[in-house]
């Protein structure tokens, strides 16, 4: 080991006591039993449980609808953000990043009271909107950046060889800012698959995501289920980043301000 | 020339970014099948009047006319013109067979068709076996083909090249220049090329533009161009030159480092100051006195592969450039003499420097956003006058202490024995500067006027 890399030491510990280890805790948690013997007794469980296969395909299904709301209203806002005649300022960027300031739980019971004055019954509804509220930059930022960097002569080229400005979009545009689209889909994607505090006061436990299961078996000392699921969350945000593919996650770097 | 040749018709074209004028009222006319090139230094107004006429810009004043239709209102994407860009443009996400049929896509040609002109295209740019590839794994003269091979797929009235050859390097820019030139041969389309590169243009053109600051300084062939320069910025953008000043004496004989000779202009007048071009491989080594017209002492001597290049200094002071094939010792006398063919002479375009002014109190007067003392005598507080000053008498300082106002060093040109600079002023306005000092182009000058040498007149009416 020479000197340079000597100085990443304090960050492989780090890495080892709060990541490598806990996950290793995981695995040997899902496969033991309460008194510590080997099972698969925790995996044959949640196959069975109708109970939580359910919320495990609704977790799914409210991260897809969240997403998709989050690129409707993200790919448009980024589009005018990046677009210079439209958007003459930084300053409307910054407006767009600003909510993520401020803490997404404080975020998320404000939105809640709001709903409760105005009246409106917490639901599926408000736990999209709440979704959307707090995962949209996520969406749009990456969008933007890859919108911003993109040369601008690839829109002349093909206007020039003919392309309406709507098929400008449709055939070039979009096409090369899929990698940021890519980036902001997992990173709205993953979270809400694995969130409970917002479905948690935003719908007042009404609806309850896979994320919840997981919190009460732990909270109930079932440490062995939880972990079992949380294992079979991590498959499955593994699965998805896996699909994304490398190369359009480097294009698409850039970091949220 | 008949209305029926004329495929692009420029009328007073004016364009402006942020109030500065980038383009001042072109007119400009290009033939069928002609190959144009606009020439000139970075910021001169070349790319913008190319995206005029692709119509990514829209003119402030003027017309655009293709084909006898006015088409500056008309979308980029309905004109029947295409660009070569000049980073290639090509879309990453398609392939090469992909980028070039995207036009022919749009314009809804069936397939077969699309793949036969393809293939013939390809053919064209000599890239026939690439068709899968993607394009960001080609060579940038193998992307540059696939560019030029995507714009002339689509049979364009007219070919834009924006300084296509810019990114490539000496040898492969010299072969694709010859293959370009064989291309515009053989498809006989218009070709209009857009470099700052005098020797592309000279070897490609059929006719060249040369401009600068926004207006078009010279139109005409590469030949024309190098011999007949119209005034000492084309002289010096294009080609070696020595560039002095000079006096007409009467028609047919002009006089110029202290010598007078015989030539071949006409038309000047009696005793006027004018500029006089003459290139260094048009001045000659003689043996015979009889034809001798000047000496002069040859002081360096380098070989250039296929000639020397020796600088003289003349018996009155001057220095000259000359090529010629064999070389003449440093040191040694020579006999020199200069074909009255050779001698180019152009109007001079000022004499001194002009500024509108006014005065502002006793003995002040102010020009260039700037207050200066001068004699006032004879002038009201109010006057608007004209201030005058002779380009020798404008001193260029390192610093900007003692100095009236500052400026950069934009144009430098050798006059045979003093620099003639061409100074921009913050303001923007030029000052224009004779000195022995050597400066940089791109220097950060103090300027400094003493009051004496302001010279102060009535300014005619709607005069500048």
């Amino acid at each position: 080991m020479n000197k340079r890399s000597s100085w990443a030491l304090p960050y492989f510990i780090f890495l080892l006591l709060f990541v490598a280890l806990p996950l290793v805790l995981i695995i040997i948690y899902a496969f033991q039993d309460g008194s510590g013997h080997f099972t698969f007794s925790n995996i044959t469980k949640f196959f069975t449980d109708g109970d939580a296969l359910g919320t495990f395909a609704l977790s799914i299904e409210v991260a897809i609808e969240n997403t998709l709301l989050c690129f409707a209203i993200g790919y448009p806002a980024a589009y005018i953000l990046a677009d210079n005649k439209l958007n003459r300022s930084a300053v409307t960027v910054v407006l767009f990043i600003l909510p993520m300031w401020i803490n997404a739980l404080m975020r998320t019971l404000a939105t809640a009271e709001l709903f409760n004055m105005a009246g409106i019954p917490l639901g599926k509804g408000t736990l999209l909107f709440g979704m959307c509220y707090d995962y949209l930059p996520f969406m749009i930022y990456p969008i933007y950046n890859v919108l911003k960097k993109m040369d601008k002569s690839y829109a002349e080229a093909a206007q020039d060889l003919g392309a309406t400005p709507s098929q400008v979009f449709l055939k070039v545009t979009l096409p090369l800012s899929m990698p940021g689209v890519w980036s902001g889909v997992l990173m709205v994607f993953m979270p809400t698959v694995s969130t409970f505090a917002i479905s948690e006061f935003l719908t007042n436990n009404k609806i309850k995501l896979f994320g919840t299961i997981i919190q009460e078996n732990i909270n109930n000392s079932m440490w062995n289920y939880g972990a079992a699921l949380s294992l079979f969350m991590l498959l499955i945000i593994g699965v998805t980043t896996l699909l994304q593919g490398d190369d359009h996650a480097e294009q698409a770097s850039g970091g949220i301000i | 020339m008949t209305k029926k040749d004329v495929i692009i018709d420029i009328r007073h074209l004016s364009k402006s970014f942020d109030g500065v004028k980038v383009l001042n009222d072109i007119n400009l006319y290009v033939r069928k099948g002609e190959f144009v090139t606009f020439l000139g230094p970075s910021g001169c107004g070349k790319t913008t009047m190319l995206r005029l006429i692709a119509g990514f810009l829209a003119p402030d004043e003027g017309t655009i006319e293709l084909e006898g239709k006015d088409i500056s209102g008309i979308p980029p994407y309905k004109r029947p013109l295409n660009t070569v860009f000049q980073r290639y443009a090509l879309f990453p996400h398609l392939d090469v067979y992909d980028n070039i049929a995207f036009g022919l896509n749009l314009q809804k040609v069936p397939q077969d068709e699309i793949e036969k002109r393809v293939k013939k295209v390809l053919k064209l740019v000599s890239m026939s076996d690439y068709e899968d590839r993607d394009v960001e794994s080609l060579s940038g003269g193998q992307q540059q083909r696939v560019a030029i091979a995507r714009a002339l797929v689509n049979q364009p009235r007219v070919l834009l090249l924006d300084e296509p050859l810019a990114a490539l390097d000496l040898k492969m820019r010299k072969d694709m220049q010859i293959e370009l030139k064989e291309m515009h041969r053989k498809l006989g389309i218009t070709f209009i090329y857009v470099t700052h590169d005098q020797e592309e243009a000279l070897t490609l053109s059929d006719t060249i533009v040369v401009m600068n600051e926004g207006k078009i300084q010279q139109i005409g062939t590469p030949i024309d161009i190098y011999n007949e320069p119209v005034n000492a910025f084309v002289a010096d953008f294009i080609g070696e030159s020595n560039i002095l000043k000079g006096r007409m004496m009467r028609d047919r004989r002009v006089a110029f480092i202290k010598h007078e000779f015989d030539c071949v202009d006409e038309g000047f007048g009696e005793d006027v100051p004018v500029d006089v071009v003459v290139r260094p491989e048009d001045i000659y080594f003689t043996t015979d006195p009889a034809k001798c017209q000047f000496k002069a002492t040859v002081n360096s001597c380098t070989f250039k592969g296929v000639h020397y290049e020796m600088w003289v200094d003349t018996d009155t002071g001057y220095e000259l450039m000359i090529q010629d094939y064999d070389p003449y010792p440093v040191g040694s006398e020579v006999m020199l003499y200069i074909d009255p063919d050779d001698i180019q002479v152009m109007k001079k375009e000022r004499t001194a420097n002009n500024y509108a002014a006014k005065v502002t109190g006793e003995g002040k007067v102010e020009f260039l956003d700037t207050e200066f003392a001068c004699d006032t005598t004879g002038f009201e507080t109010g006057d608007e006058v004209t201030a005058t000053i002779r380009f020798e008498k404008v001193d260029l300082l390192d610093h900007e202490e003692d100095a009236d106002l500052t400026g950069n060093v934009v144009v430098i040109l050798y006059m045979g024995d003093h620099y003639h600079l061409t100074v921009k002023t913050e303001a923007g306005e030029n000052i224009w500067v004779d000195t022995n000092d050597i400066w940089d182009k791109g220097d950060f000058v103090g300027i400094k006027i003493l009051p004496e040498d302001i010279k102060l007149s009535k300014r005619a009416a709607g005069n500048e």
